[in-house]
């Protein structure tokens, strides 16, 4: 009954955040984005006690209720073991915790944190290493796949599907993925938990408290026959039949072991009381099946992205823009400030996935590492659009409206004057004047003194919002004649 | 009105199987675009008669000419595209299933230029034309010296004699300047007096290696009958002008064709669907048309307008596929000339079609390549077919706002990619002097850009 429920908020939760990081129309957070602002770091960094206060009391409570069921990583990480489990039954086998592995990877997380290298740190943050396995792994293989109807809706002139850019944003943060993501697929099929009982700091952190939960798994030693099946269905290693013991800081309240008992010797209950309850047989799970189908239609199915390159007859090639030298990163909108934002940020990407204009991508930068940065050859950051703001779950980027978001200073344009066009090529230009959304931009003679001489952009940094309408529109190519450094503090007025 | 002429023979050559392999279902769907499932009903349930196409007397020479003409600007290409729209090669096979079909079923003049399809049209013509014997098809063909590289006397001429070699003949029946009209006078003296060429032209025209001369012309009536003037002078044999039931009044083309007549000159006429854009009316006006004569294409009414006209030598049609070439033939074997109550609908159709706010774009391609990449054919054909649809809702009050719009912004970045779009024309100018039909195209661009804004920030 237990492992029921266990499992049903399971596959909620993980099919959840799963989504949210999916969708790229950014229109599932409406519905789901509570999931991912009850996560541990986000909630924590997000300055949100009531739910921070609720995972702590509930650990305190129930245990580590909170790595089985709402850690989208340690879900998927479930998910491995049992299908390796059902090749490889009772495979599991008692080990000592490795107690300085845990403090180590503890204290090392917490000192990256203290030393300001919090993007570092959050490489090990579960939620955030989930997010960024969806968004650079799976979400690309879902677009590709959302482009094919696309191309069929075009056929047949419905508009029921776009066509959406598929690249990778950094290869960086793209290569910490693939290899979170082998670490999220290799450890469960070598020891289960073995990721969340010695690397993962939350797991690490909630253990120390679950050591003294009211509730926790009791074996019954009266009725105990030693027969170690509960021992060897244990993915988090942490039954020792031997001593008739368990260790409470690793067990993820996954209830397993309560079926696995023939004897019903193991229940969850207040400590040292014993249950009689007696839970039989082995369990088909339909809808965790389900979700496993998805994950693997998702991943077998990658499919090339149709027609990237519809050259057509008589067409200028145009050359590919270039990232220019920016001294200062830009921030979306609500980010408050450069400080304010790295410090709340896990670098979970779920704005970078939701970003509907190919802004937002993961900084290469190393202070900034995997923390996500504005940068406009691909697009501007649209004034109508909040989309980012919307979905953060930490309070890295604070819910504005575009309203807000009109007066917001992310950053100020930088005129290049040997690319501008009107002086290099001598066409008269003016396209970042025409698109500037706070009218910053005004075209005036190159020569003040002559009235016919080429006009070139002057900017009002006062007005400038940073949005990079200008640097994107600029026709001078690979580096526009005008682009955006980003401001330290985001001033509102 | 029309000279019906008596049937003459043509070769026996490619026989029933072309038939057969005719007619490809293009599947569009039907409620969408009226015209194209039309003329496949047409092309597939009527049998099209090989003897019964119309034909003119050209007057200068005697020369018996189809009334369509096959205009070779839109070529078909491997990936069954028009060589206009795509970087393919051209489907030489089909360039010849086409020529064959075409001269089978009566058509004998070929319109091309070094211009057309990125400089391989007239290679491609040559190769399906020269399996001909020379007198079985004549061929019209211009000295397209629009880069002022080509404006040299050598290399003007280097460009006729390369017209000959391609095209595989020794004599040219129709040779056009190009374009005159584009850049005013300037460009005319600059093109073809001051270099010498238009008297070099006429000596080979004396010596037969030219059998007639003309121009093709686009811009306003200054320069035209500045050229009127000189007639005497230059002693031009045609002109191949742009005629539809649309320009008719609401353009030039009235004037010129009154003027061209009274001085004795064949007229040969370009753009009679106005790129298209006549046989894909908006709903409502292909309505009335249908209903008048609902077993025949929108496309012949153009056709015929332009056939009714006597002094017309031929119609040039730019013709990529199979069932617009068996269309066309058929509304001229033989042309049922319109009546005064047709004439007066079509300018009736004439009238509402300008009221619509669609941008007179051909699709002519001259615009290109915009040094900025735009686009700009591309923009202006979604903008008209979003208006044909009825998919450019005003403001968000309207109750199709939602549906029109996601339309109109998908559909934009599906026939444009983003870099290609309105928002990145500069409005450097350059294009404005190419465009035939005088589309302001940087101010046309700008207003596409700030409905295209207005769309994507309103709330609704």
């Amino acid at each position: 009954m237990l492992k029921r429920i266990r499992v049903s908020l399971a596959i909620f939760f993980a099919i959840s955040a799963t989504l949210l990081f999916l969708d790229f129309t950014g229109s599932i957070h409406l519905w789901l984005g509570f999931v991912a602002k009850i996560q541990f770091l986000p909630s924590f960094l997000a300055l949100n006690f009531i739910i921070f206060g609720a995972i702590i009391l509930l650990t305190f409570l129930l245990g580590r209720f909170y790595c089985s069921v709402i850690c989208p990583a340690g879900i998927f990480q479930d998910l491995v073991s049992h299908l390796v489990s059902k090749f490889k039954k009772n495979r599991f086998s008692f080990s000592k915790s490795k107690k300085w592995f845990r403090i180590g990877f503890l204290i090392l997380f917490l000192l990256l944190i203290i030393c300001g290298l919090n993007n570092y740190a959050y490489i090990l943050d579960p939620y955030s290493s989930f997010g960024r396995i969806i968004s650079n792994v799976f979400q690309p293989i879902l677009i590709a796949l959302n482009n094919v109807c696309a191309s069929i809706a075009e056929h047949y002139e419905s508009y029921a599907f776009y066509e959406v850019d598929v690249y990778i944003k950094s290869l960086p943060t793209f290569i910490v993925a693939i290899i979170t993501f082998a670490v999220f697929v290799v450890f469960p099929i070598i020891g289960g938990r073995t990721y969340c009982n010695t690397v993962c700091p939350v797991g690490t952190f909630l253990g120390f408290i679950s050591k003294y939960s009211l509730f926790k798994i009791n074996i019954d030693k009266n009725k105990c026959v030693g027969c170690s099946i509960c021992e060897k269905n244990c993915k988090a290693s942490c039954i020792d039949s031997k001593t008739k013991t368990i260790d409470n800081s690793r067990c993820v309240d996954c209830m397993n072991c309560i079926d696995k008992c023939k004897k019903g010797a193991i229940s969850f209950s207040k400590v040292h009381k014993v249950s009689t309850e007696q839970n039989k047989e082995e369990e088909t799970d339909n809808s965790r099946r389900a979700f496993l189908t998805i994950a693997t239609t998702l991943v077998a199915s990658s499919v090339v992205k149709a027609q990237e390159l519809k050259v057509d007859g008589g067409l200028a090639i145009i050359e590919d823009k270039q990232i220019p030298n920016r001294e200062c990163s830009i921030k979306p909108a609500g980010a408050l400030s450069l400080k304010h934002f790295s410090e709340h940020c896990t670098a979970c990407q779920l704005c970078v996935s939701v970003c509907p204009n190919q802004v937002l991508r993961p900084s290469t930068d190393l202070a900034t590492f995997m923390q996500p940065e504005m940068s406009f050859e691909r697009g501007y950051c649209r004034p109508e659009c909040t989309k980012c703001s919307e979905v953060c779950p930490t309070g890295a980027i604070s819910k504005i409206t575009s309203e807000e978001k009109s007066s917001i200073h992310t950053g100020h344009a930088v005129w290049i004057k040997k690319n501008c066009i009107p002086l290099t090529v001598g066409d008269s230009c003016g396209n970042c004047a025409k698109h500037c959304p706070s009218g910053a931009i005004t075209m005036v003679n190159s020569n003040p003194e002559d009235s016919n001489s080429p006009k070139i952009p002057s900017i009002n940094t006062e007005l400038c919002i940073g949005c990079g309408a200008c640097e994107n529109l600029c026709p001078s190519r690979p580096f526009s004649a005008i682009y955006v450094e980003g401001n330290l503090v985001h001033s509102q007025f | 009105m029309a000279k019906d002429i008596n049937r003459r023979q043509f070769l026996e050559i490619a026989g029933a199987s072309v038939i057969t392999t005719a007619i490809a279902s293009t599947g569009c769907s039907s409620d969408k675009n009226p015209v194209t499932s039309e003329k496949i009903t047409t092309s597939s349930n009527t049998e099209i008669p090989t003897d019964k196409m119309t034909y003119r007397i050209n007057k200068s020479t005697g020369d018996k000419v189809s009334l369509l003409g096959y205009g070779c600007m839109r070529l078909p290409t491997t990936s069954q595209t028009s060589a206009r729209e795509s970087e393919d090669e051209i489907d030489q096979e089909m360039v010849n299933k086409l020529t064959d079909y075409a001269i089978e079923h009566g058509v004998n003049l070929f319109d091309t230029s070094p211009a057309y399809c990125k400089g391989k049209s007239e290679h491609a013509m040559g190769i399906a034309l020269s399996r001909y014997p020379r007198d079985k098809y004549f061929v019209s063909t211009k000295l397209s010296n629009f880069s002022p590289d080509t404006q040299t006397h050598d290399g003007s001429i280097a460009m006729y004699h390369n017209s000959l070699k391609e095209l595989q003949v020794d004599y040219i029946d129709y040779y056009l300047l190009h374009g005159i009209g584009m850049g005013g006078l300037d460009a005319f003296n600059q093109r073809y007096v001051n270099n010498g060429l238009l008297d070099f032209l006429m000596e080979e025209r004396k010596a037969g290696r030219i059998r007639n001369l003309g121009f093709s012309y686009h811009g306003d009536f200054e320069l035209f009958n500045y050229i009127m003037e000189h007639q005497d002078q230059y002693k031009f044999d045609f002109v191949l002008y742009q005629i539809n039931y649309v320009d008719w009044k609401y353009s030039n083309a009235e004037y010129i064709y009154n003027q061209l007549e009274s001085h004795g000159i064949s007229v040969l006429i370009m753009e009679p669907l106005l790129g298209g854009r006549l046989s894909k009316l908006p709903q409502h006006l292909a309505q009335k048309l249908q209903e008048k004569r609902p077993e025949k294409s929108i496309a012949s009414w153009a056709f015929r307008f332009c056939g009714s006209l006597p002094n017309t030598l031929s119609v040039l049609s730019g013709m990529t596929y199979m069932e617009h070439l068996q269309d066309n033939i058929l509304s001229y074997s033989p042309l049922e000339p319109c009546s005064d109550s047709e004439l007066e609908l079509l300018q009736n159709v004439a009238q509402q079609f300008m009221e619509f706010p669609l941008i007179p774009c051909t699709a002519c391609q001259y615009c290109m390549p915009c040094k900025y990449g735009i686009d700009i054919p591309g923009i202006f054909a979604h903008y008209n077919k979003c208006v044909n649809e009825g998919n450019n809702p005003p403001n968000n009050q309207d109750p199709n706002y939602a549906k029109a719009r996601r339309a109109f912004l998908v559909g934009y970045d599906r026939s444009v990619p983003k870099l290609r779009q309105a928002s990145h024309c500069i409005g450097c100018n350059e294009c404005v002097s190419h465009c035939p039909q005088g589309i302001r195209i940087p101010q046309k661009l700008s207003d596409i850009d700030a409905y295209v804004e207005k769309l994507k920030t309103e709330k609704f």
